[in-house]
């Protein structure tokens, strides 16, 4: 999923503060999964900013709505009325389904509430962890699963930098060294061997080297 | 082994010295006197001199440049470059530039993460790692071509060397990781440095054993140790360092002052061990802003005076 989490609330009200009306739009698909733009935390949000406004002695009408998936249009579509009802829209969603709502309502200021953080796994409750980096030329066959690019702080794709203690990165000794994971998966599977081949440089102008990315499905373009 | 060329390094291994590199940092500002400082500390006691790249991921003086100011003094500078901060393109361009100064030797490192300098909010580059580095600089050199596999005209033909330590886990992997690094086209590795002698030893004999000594010359990295103090430190917070409690100890249970001379003891014992394990090539001193001890360290080990190598060097730009 897309892992993203709330901007603070004063950071929000900086942002909404041109505004009277705002609508909170939530998201109901992966924002909702990791707690940071479902219809739950829509209604949350929007709690907190009426109270946090009246606080300060603000007048301010802040409304909610939440739609299936920010990033179609169709679902979008469903919240035109409170849409035209309102000066901005505060989206709960990823940065994509911010983009595609004002799309969608090109007369309406369109605010980010979620600062979008990785495409990533619910690790454990409460704890997500980021997995892919979309590099767009998937490599995971000859790292036994475990991603160099996402998960290296170097993206080392020929083997572990010197700096690992314990299964630890150096960089950050709460995640577990990338390259630890790799070496003892493959060990595990008898593939360590696979190891010795050399991985030649990464072609990046399938990430985001190569400017924004596109897929043609030509099969669903009819 | 692979045929030399104009490295001074690279002929002095060929010809079979127990060879002596060492260490030097280039200072943070513009000032070329600072490094030729330290150059004139290990001018004539060691055979080539390592100059890093902003390690640590801080701002100092160029390693191309460094190495020119140190090539000035006569000595023989290995630039150390890492792919941290500069792209494929960068990369390339820069060592061709650092050849036609009289560069003659580089060693491919990936670099320490910038999160531990003193700018960790800069954004990384890593577009290639230090294997597929040593790769280009061999493409370069055996191929004469370019990583686009353009014919460059005049291709740098570099001495490569590449970093390994022995004493990161796990063990088997480290000598599969060696492996690789030489299939990639590596000349010389020098290594993280040695405190445990033992196991140091039995990451050479697993080398031995694989038959990848032939192809290789391996410098054992050395340390001095200054103070407990130090030992203590390097043991539980350098990454990848493995300092054998005994020895801590040892420095501990010395008085302040005497610790620098306990340190070079260590230093000493250790290369006399070094000296007699089969297969190395030489060592590499790697004293941290501490370069006037390099050249006590070489004579009481009764390394001097060096060798001198039989080449042809071209002249700077030829």
């Amino acid at each position: 999923m897309i892992v993203g989490e709330q901007k603070p609330i004063s950071e929000i009200r900086e942002i909404i503060a041109p505004y009277r009306r705002v609508l909170v739009l939530g998201c109901g698909t992966c924002v909702k999964t990791c707690f940071a733009g479902g219809e739950d935390e829509t209604a949350v949000m929007a709690s907190a900013l009426r109270l946090s406004l009246k606080k300060d002695g603000l007048a301010g009408d802040i409304r909610e709505w939440t739609v299936e998936r920010q990033c179609e249009d169709e679902f979008i579509q469903e919240a035109a009325r409170p849409a035209a009802e309102c000066d901005a829209i505060l989206s709960l969603a990823c940065g994509a389904g911010v983009q595609m709502v004002a799309r969608r309502f090109p007369d309406k200021p369109v605010l980010p509430g979620v600062n979008t953080t990785f495409i990533g796994v619910l690790e454990e409750r409460g704890l997500f962890t980021e997995e892919c980096a979309g590099c767009g030329q998937c490599k995971l066959a000859l790292f036994g699963a475990v991603c160099p690019i996402a998960r290296c702080a170097k993206k080392l794709l020929n083997g572990p930098c010197g700096g690992s203690r314990d299964g630890r990165c150096e960089v950050n000794p709460d995640t577990a060294c990338a390259w630890h994971l790799i070496i003892e998966r493959l060990t595990a599977l008898g593939q360590l061997d696979n190891l010795r081949a050399y991985v030649p440089p990464t072609d990046w102008r399938t990430s985001l080297s190569g400017g924004p990315r596109k897929l043609i499905r030509e099969d669903h373009r009819i | 082994m692979r045929t030399p060329f104009a490295s001074k390094l690279a002929a002095l291994l060929a010809q079979g010295n127990f060879v002596v590199t060492a260490e030097c940092g280039p200072p943070r500002g513009s000032d070329a006197a600072a490094v030729i400082q330290k150059g004139r500390l290990l001018k004539d006691v060691v055979d080539a001199v390592n100059v890093t790249d902003n390690q640590t991921a801080i701002v100092r003086m160029s390693s191309i440049a460094a190495c020119r100011h140190l090539l000035e003094l006569g000595l023989e500078p290995v630039m150390q470059m890492v792919t941290r901060d500069r792209n494929r393109i960068a990369l390339q361009s820069d060592i061709l530039g650092a050849y036609s100064m009289g560069i003659r030797n580089i060693l491919c490192l990936s670099g320490d993460h910038q999160s531990f300098g003193s700018q960790p909010d800069a954004m990384n580059v890593f577009d290639i790692d230090s294997m597929n580095l040593v790769h280009a600089v061999r493409r370069m050199r055996d191929n004469g071509t370019d990583m686009s596999g353009f014919a460059l005209k005049d291709s740098p033909r570099m001495f490569i060397g590449a970093a390994a330590n022995p004493f990161a886990d796990p063990f088997e992997y480290r000598v599969i990781r060696l492996a690789k690094k030489i299939d990639a086209g590596v000349d010389f590795i020098q290594t993280q440095c040695v405190y445990n002698v033992e196991r140091f030893r039995r990451w050479m004999q697993m080398a031995r054993d694989e038959g990848l000594l032939e192809d290789v010359h391996i410098l054992a990295g050395i340390t001095p140790l200054k103070s407990g103090g130090m030992a203590r430190y390097m043991a539980a917070k350098v990454a990848g360092m493995d300092v054998p409690e005994g020895l801590i100890r040892r420095m501990e249970g010395v008085d302040k002052k005497a610790a620098p001379a306990e340190g070079v003891a260590i230093a000493l014992e250790t290369i006399a061990e070094l000296r007699e394990m089969e297969g190395l090539s030489g060592i590499h001193i790697m004293a941290i802003e501490w370069e006037a001890i390099v050249g006590d360290i070489v004579r009481a080990a009764g390394l001097t005076p060096r060798p001198t190598a039989a080449l042809n060097r071209p002249a700077a730009g030829e």
